[in-house]
């Protein structure tokens, strides 16, 4: 029942003083002849109204989410106490510097430990999320060869195995993208990249480890490629669970790079955000990061880099998103922060080797934090798709993997458990996942009909797109 | 160090030797040595709980909350009911992804649906997405989603908040659509000049209203101009006004986007905002990011879904209409439970209250001589000049604990930018006024 359908009028809760001052309100002209149709609805009721949607949602709180591609890691309670601290929440983002010493700290220290650990020289915490991110780091490539009065580059290179976000943000910084085919082994194809390659060659998008979960062992190799051709790196740090501590970015030849703080540094993902996906680049693009960086040790000040590409939001970011994250980083620190990665890593392996000798894997081989299994044979043998298995998951308490990606496995199911799952957890989970394979073979029919254990059974997508109706008629 | 990893020595042991390695690091030997970490990162070593608490307050301690603020531009000091904070922190909400898997996810799938009914109700426009990063970056989008194949210039006010200007210019940069600045004219757009300019490969007209100065536009002769030359009309609202103001949807604006953060979201240093977006029915298929629709199950049961996806990146790729994924949902959840807490008298209070409070702040200082910039009506923020030199005048109500009114640069130095809300109580702003009296 919407909250709409249980309001009454006359009913509400008042949290106001009375107004202490005259009323005056703008001419008759400019006010709204509108009738506004906002509930009114008693305290107790809205908050059983919320707890019960609460009920109808699955946080990783709830349980496994091996959501491949998410990093659904577990979210410290420590980070929501430190976010919610008056002297954050309470701060107007225009106060005088002075006053905001503290905040300018947190970003100058979360820059600190996201630049050494990305191996980068300067960061941004500006975009709010990861294809913001992305967004704001192709403008920095496209700044740069701007302002070197080269305007022929006209083209970024993606990968077919990338993310949408990536060909649909070169898009946006006004690139055309040109999509290199993958190797049988998901890793770049050399010889191709190398065809396609020349001086209208903006930069190149890659993440790696990649999206089938595989580190690509050439990447020096493509890196100097595109830099040889006078193109820009970029690195999409969708995968950086896998790596840190391990390998750099920057040390792999990338130029710029965005995180994704809801992901890697566990900050919880409400639902679809807010997110945080921070920019940083090498020394040579520094001078076109947007918006303001923190400089200065003791008495810490706000400055414009001098060739900014301007702002891509209001202010300074996500800031709580940013304070959740740098808890985390002080938290695990030199150790903890390799030893997440090392973990996300076998735990992934140990899921893919249980697995294996039913879930027919799209690379048979050592996997980073995820690995994808075709359900291709599957569907062709018993009619299950990898829809059907992913919602026999869920009646079975368990989120399912990521669906149908990468585009270049077909059926592709992608299971990324992240370090905070033990072993226990998994053990029950890969229990599942053979009851369930089992299933598609004895009682296929059962599959189609899940999930059966849920608030509404499968809803009709087709008649949602088809005939929209995406809100109430009061 | 703390560490968030529950596996035991002894089972990472069993865990190695059960898939046939010996030790960790033989996970990564493929990975080539010469991009390989060292000496280990170069950062702090992990703390405790404890440790990182005090820590942490320790930094914010270094922050100095103002106890009254008549300081606005683009981010607003309201009341915020309790239950706000209950809501969004509860863990089923909190910690869920994007609502992919529907039958899980009902819940935030209603409540989204729920807001984008609300925000089409405070706008009086047709549809609403399921939100933006920002307002500055929801007028970026709404520029963008107004482009034509022979239409791809934009007008923007000069009126509009800095933020939001600075967010088009850098998005324009990217698409490479055409930007025309229209000028300000006693505090509000010019329009003659706009009626100049505009022509048949305008793509669209941003204004704002209550503009950056606080000042309302004359939004209806603006529609005219813009609409008679086949532009979209896109209107940036202040959600709070919306309560009394005359709404977008009035006007006849396509599009209609806004800074939500007014509706539940605290100051915060400038975020997590969100910016809500919302157009014309015939405008539908053009909105980027995420929209939950109602449809029903197998068995006719009524839920939501995402959808209208062939518009989205994961789809479309670099053919979408955005490139959007995340987006600020737990906020849009936030302003859900603000607007039904509030409720349909609360929300409108709200509103009076702000203007109410403003035009007597505005009154007191014309009183000491800090007169009003323009004529025009205003909603609850409005310029003046000032009396003493602006620093000093800010230096004195800080020593109060009082954030005064934004300093304005450029062609408005020594201007003060003010706002009021229902967070200013009369006895405060009289102590206000006294502290400047004798400045």
């Amino acid at each position: 029942m919407l909250v709409f359908e249980k309001s009454k009028e006359g009913r509400g809760f008042s949290s106001l003083p009375a107004c202490d001052v005259p009323e005056v309100l703008p001419k008759e002209e400019y006010r709204r002849g509108l009738e506004l149709h906002l509930p009114e609805i008693s305290e107790n009721d809205l908050s059983r109204h919320y707890t019960e949607l609460a009920k109808k949602s699955y946080g990783v709180n709830d349980g496994f989410y091996p959501l491949g591609s998410c990093t659904m890691k577990y979210n410290p309670k420590i980070n929501e106490d430190m976010a919610g601290l008056p002297q954050f929440t309470e701060i107007h983002p225009l106060q005088p510097e002075s006053t905001i010493q503290g905040c300018l700290e947190v970003i100058q220290k979360a820059e600190e430990y996201l630049c050494e650990i990305t191996g980068m020289n300067r960061m941004t915490m500006q975009p709010a999320a990861g294809a913001h991110g992305e967004f704001t780091g192709l403008l920095l490539i496209k700044a740069y060869h701007e302002s070197r009065g080269d305007h022929k580059r006209t083209k970024i290179i993606v990968p077919d195995s990338a993310h949408g976000t990536n060909p649909a943000s070169a898009t946006m910084a006004g690139y055309s993208v040109v999509s290199v085919p993958s190797m049988e082994d998901g890793c770049v194809d050399l010889e191709k990249l190398r065809a396609v390659v020349g001086e209208d060659t903006a930069g190149l998008m890659l993440t790696n480890p990649n999206t089938v979960g595989l580190f690509d062992k050439n990447i020096l190799e493509i890196t100097d490629i595109i830099h040889e051709c006078g193109g820009v790196n970029y690195y999409d740090g969708a995968n950086l669970n896998a790596v840190m501590g391990i390998v750099r970015p920057g040390d792999m030849g990338f130029d710029v790079i965005h995180l994704n703080l809801h992901k890697t540094f566990s900050t919880p993902h409400g639902g679809g955000g807010p997110g945080s996906g921070p920019v940083g680049c090498k020394e040579f693009l520094a001078e076109f990061l947007p918006s303001v960086l923190v400089e200065g040790t003791e008495k810490l000040t706000l400055k414009k880099p001098e060739h900014s590409i301007g702002e891509v939001k209001s202010f300074y970011g996500n800031f709580l998103v940013v304070v959740r994250a740098l808890t985390y980083l002080m938290t695990l620190g030199k150790e903890g922060i390799p030893e997440a990665s090392q973990n996300a890593v076998l735990n992934a392996n140990y899921m893919m080797n249980k697995l294996k000798d039913i879930y027919p894997m799209a690379y048979d081989e050592v996997c980073m934090h995820e690995f994808v299994m075709s359900m291709e044979e599957l569907k062709k043998g018993t009619g299950v798709s990898a829809l059907d298995i992913a919602k026999g998951l869920v009646d079975n308490g368990i989120h399912p993997p990521t669906m149908y990606f990468p585009l270049i496995v077909h059926e592709a199911l992608m299971v990324e458990p992240t370090e905070t799952e033990s072993k226990e957890t998994m053990d029950k989970a890969i229990k599942v996942f053979r009851k369930i394979y089992n299933f598609a073979i004895t009682a296929p029919d059962s599959l189609h009909q899940a999930p059966v254990t849920t608030p509404v059974t499968r809803l009709d997508e087709v008649e949602a797109a088809r005939n929209p109706v995406l809100r109430y008629q009061f | 160090m703390g560490s968030y990893v529950p596996t035991t020595e002894k089972e990472r042991r069993e865990m190695l030797s059960e898939i046939g390695f010996q030790n960790i690091n033989d996970l990564f030997s493929h990975i080539p040595d010469e991009v390989k970490v060292k000496d280990g990162l170069q950062i702090p070593e992990g703390m405790s709980e404890l440790e990182v608490r005090r820590k942490i307050q320790k930094i914010a301690g270094k922050n100095k909350v103002f106890s009254q603020v008549y300081r606005g531009a683009g981010a607003y000091r309201h009341f915020i009911p309790a239950i706000v904070k209950s809501v969004i922190s509860k863990e089923n909400l909190l910690t869920a992804y994007t609502p992919y898997q529907a039958e899980i996810s009902q819940g935030i799938l209603q409540s989204i649906f729920e807001y984008q009914t609300m925000i089409c109700d405070l706008t009086g426009m047709d549809v609403s997405n399921a939100c933006v990063y920002d307002g500055a970056e929801a007028a970026a989008e709404s520029v963008a989603m107004c482009r034509e194949r022979k239409r791809a210039k934009a007008f923007v006010s000069a009126a509009v908040p800095p933020y939001v200007m600075e967010a088009i210019k850098t998005y324009v940069f990217g698409n490479e659509m055409e930007l025309e600045i229209i000028p300000e004219k006693d505090g509000i757009t010019d329009i003659a000049y706009l009626q100049e300019h505009i022509d048949k490969t305008t793509a669209c007209v941003y204004i704002q209203q209550p503009n950056y100065y606080g000042n309302l536009e004359d939004a209806s002769a603006l529609e005219t101009v813009i609409h008679e030359a086949g532009a979209k009309y896109i209107m940036g609202v202040n959600p709070t006004a919306l309560g009394v103001m005359k709404t977008p949807g009035e006007y006849g604006a396509d599009v209609a986007v806004g800074e939500g953060q007014p509706l539940g979201l605290p100051l915060a240093f400038g975020g997590p905002y969100i910016g809500f977006m919302a157009s014309v029915d015939s405008m539908m298929r053009k909105l980027p990011g995420r929209i939950v629709g109602q449809t029903s199950d197998s068995n006719g049961k009524t839920g939501y879904v995402l959808t209208l996806q062939a518009r989205e990146q994961h789809i479309r790729r670099e053919k979408a209409s955005s490139n959007i994924c995340s987006n600020e949902a737990l906020c849009a959840l936030a302003v859900g439970t603000y607007l039904s807490a509030m409720g349909r008298e609360g929300f409108r209070e709200v509103a009076v209250q702000c203007s109410s409070k403003a035009h007597y702040l505005a009154a007191e200082l014309e009183k000491i001589g800090y007169e009003l910039q323009n004529k025009t009506e205003f909603f609850h923020e409005f310029v003046t000049n000032s009396k003493a030199p602006v620093l000093k005048v800010m230096e004195a109500l800080e020593a109060h604990g009082i954030l005064g009114g934004l300093p304005l640069a450029g062609d408005r130095e020594g201007q003060i930018l003010w706002c009021a809300t229902e967070m200013n109580s009369k006895s405060e702003i009289d102590e206000m006024i006294q502290i400047l009296k004798e400045v």
